[in-house]
């Protein structure tokens, strides 16, 4: 990392009377980068957010904008600005004065700031509605309209609380590429909070899955998605088979009633004793083949067009397997049948023991 | 029953049945225009007699048209003088409650503060409380303190029973307000005097209007509570009383009908207002 980064947050609590919503967090946020905060429903993340942005002041720590401690100053002597979950478009003003209000309370007037709403307007492909009330808009032009009021004030930081909740699943996936693209086009920090680990993985380059106020694993959607470090990261983002056993080896783990497989070397991390071993459905053969093999039954099969699902049982549970459907007509497995399962040391990570965690 | 034996009845049966349907059908109607009539009855007589050129001191009997009360109708003595003063002390009443019940109608919705249940619980008493015991009670007050009554007593007076309209109404705006609104205020970089200026306020407005409205038409025909803290002073309803005791002059209803048409004229430009604004909404 060259500098300092965007946005640090050192040791930050937050307790609302006795629930404690973000609970000793640290954070750093690179400058240019687009990070993603994951996590369910009550996991703190909008909490986290709303500190940066300055509508809640954390209990304990500190949270920096750059090199300047900005905790305890109040959102509007903060260099962020936030696009809301509800857009929050002011209902009174017209398409043009939402987004000239920031530059307005600048002191921008004049051919200067109708210039700079223009740009920003016809960067997000709003021109021409510029006399229309939110109201009059669609759910998708009323999101442009928030994304360019916060935009045209050129933040340090742009936060977004969940934008694209409320569109349509078309909409919703069309817009991720286009908030994708304007970041890269502007080049400014985005940090975005999102329940939707698929929106989180298309759009971020870093994500930070949270549980309980707390962050679980931070890293590229790559790493979460190949290497999680928890079963509650491995549960979050797509599927996974988890299997307990106790590790034997420097690499290689005996599975509860069954078999010792080979594992990533990396993947132990200085593990010893109960752990899961954990395989993505794609990444299990029918067949054998690779390292690691399994004997089991075909118990359901689902075809859902680009993979075939299958459910198996073995001895060490019931494991679910994709499989691809590359060519038309391969002919898969029937339930009933007995057959073995394989996956290969590489794809196969480990996370600490399920006892006592979700 | 066989249709060729009641042959010779059908006619009577079909009228029967035919104004039956008719009834039927106009039912709702019928009710609806008795209902208006029953409302608009007294008014109408109202506005009539303002028109009316009374024998003698009452103006209980038609006795023919002129238009001399329209003319003349601050030719009652007194009358001006009590129009005056019920205007000015309805117009700052509405003012001073409107103001203090948007300050109230905020913090009793924005701040949870130790005797915030207490508080609503009060703003609603004026509102329940039979006017005769709040008249009283307050005429009571102000002797005990020895105010000198007149102008300010009852100023005090309204203030204090409009409050609890204001609230109320105002309150009701507040309530639906999106908190995020102001949110996105302080984080495009207004500060708290800004963003009320900038958002909150436009955004609550018509419920003030709304108030200011409610509390006006309250205070310009309260009777009660006037008449026990009024001292010397006369509104134009003390002065309505009395001058029935004596015989009522045609120029009340000259007045009553004027306070009658503006407030017609006001709503029905509240409701032109409301169609083009659903107009211009169903358009975009």
């Amino acid at each position: 990392m060259t500098g300092v980064a965007d946005v640090r947050l050192v040791d930050v609590t937050k307790r609302f009377e006795d629930v404690t919503a973000v609970d000793r967090l640290s954070l750093e946020i690179e400058h240019g980068s687009f990070f993603a905060l994951l996590g369910p429903s009550g996991c703190g993340k909008t909490t986290t957010l709303r500190m940066i942005g300055g509508f809640e002041q954390p209990t304990e720590g500190q949270i920096y904008l750059g090199s300047t401690e900005v905790s305890g100053l109040p959102s509007y002597k903060r260099d962020v600005n936030t696009v809301f979950q509800s857009y929050a478009l002011f209902p009174h003003l017209s398409v043009f004065e939402n987004v000239a209000f920031g530059l307005r309370r600048q002191g921008v007037r004049g051919a200067t700031l109708t210039g700079q709403v223009n740009e920003i307007l016809r960067l997000v492909g709003l021109e021409g509605m510029e006399k229309r009330k939110p109201r009059q808009l669609s759910g998708g032009q009323q999101q442009r309209v928030a994304v360019a009021r916060a935009l045209v004030n050129k933040p340090k930081v742009l936060l977004l609380d969940e934008p694209l909740g409320a569109l349509d699943l078309k909409l919703r996936k069309q817009m991720q590429l286009e908030l994708k693209g304007i970041q890269h086009d502007i080049g400014i920090t985005f940090v975005h909070v999102t329940h939707d680990q698929e929106e989180a993985m298309t759009m971020a380059d870093q994500i930070a899955v949270m549980q309980r106020g707390r962050i679980e694993q931070l890293g590229t959607p790559s790493e979460l998605y190949e290497t999680p470090s928890t079963a509650f990261v491995a549960g979050f983002l797509g599927v996974s088979n988890l299997i307990p056993g106790t590790v034997s080896g420097p690499d290689s783990v005996r599975l509860r009633s069954g078999p010792e497989v080979r594992v990533r070397p990396d993947a132990l991390a200085g593990r010893t004793g109960e752990v899961a071993v954990g395989i993505r459905p794609e990444k299990i053969e029918l067949g054998q083949g690779q390292a690691n093999s399994l004997d089991g039954t075909v118990v359901e099969e689902a075809y859902v067009g680009v993979s075939t699902q299958y459910i198996v049982e073995t001895g060490c549970g019931l494991l679910t397997v994709y499989r691809q459907n590359a060519s038309p007509g391969l002919n898969g497995a029937a339930p009933g049948q007995r057959l073995t399962l394989s996956w290969s040391p590489e794809s196969t990570f480990v996370v600490d023991s399920l006892e006592g965690s979700e | 029953m066989s249709s060729a034996t009641m042959a010779e009845r059908r006619p009577l049966e079909n009228t029967l049945a035919r104004v039956w349907a008719l009834i039927k059908h106009h039912v709702l109607t019928v009710y609806s225009l008795l209902a208006f009539v029953y409302l608009m009855l007294p008014i109408g007589v109202v506005i009539a007699f303002s028109f009316n050129n009374p024998k003698g001191r009452f103006n209980y009997v038609w006795s023919g048209f002129t238009l001399d009360n329209w003319k003349n109708w601050d030719g009652v003595p007194g009358l001006r003088s009590a129009m005056v003063l019920s205007l000015e002390i309805a117009f700052l009443a509405s003012l001073i409650a409107a103001a203090l019940g948007m300050l109230i109608a905020l913090a009793l919705v924005r701040y949870g503060f130790r005797g915030r249940g207490a508080t609503n619980l009060l703003i609603f008493l004026p509102l329940s409380s039979p006017e005769i015991v709040l008249g009283a009670s307050l005429l009571t007050l102000f002797l005990n303190l020895k105010v000198v009554f007149g102008f300010w007593t009852i100023l005090i007076a309204h203030v204090m029973f409009c409050i609890s309209f204001a609230v109320v109404t105002i309150k009701a705006r507040l309530i639906g307000f999106d908190r995020h609104l102001e949110e996105a205020a302080m984080d495009l970089g207004a500060n708290e005097w800004a963003t009320f200026r900038k958002v909150t306020l436009p955004l609550i407005a018509p419920a003030i209007l709304a108030a200011l409205l409610l509390c006006f038409a309250i205070s310009i025909d309260d009777f009660v509570v006037t008449y026990f803290n009024a001292g010397p002073r006369t509104t134009f309803p003390l002065f309505v009383w009395g001058a029935a005791r004596i015989g009522a002059p045609p120029q009340v209803n000259v007045i009553g009908t004027v306070i009658f048409g503006v407030a017609v004229i006001g709503m029905v430009a509240n409701v032109l207002v409301q169609m083009r604004r659903e107009r211009a909404a169903a358009a975009a």
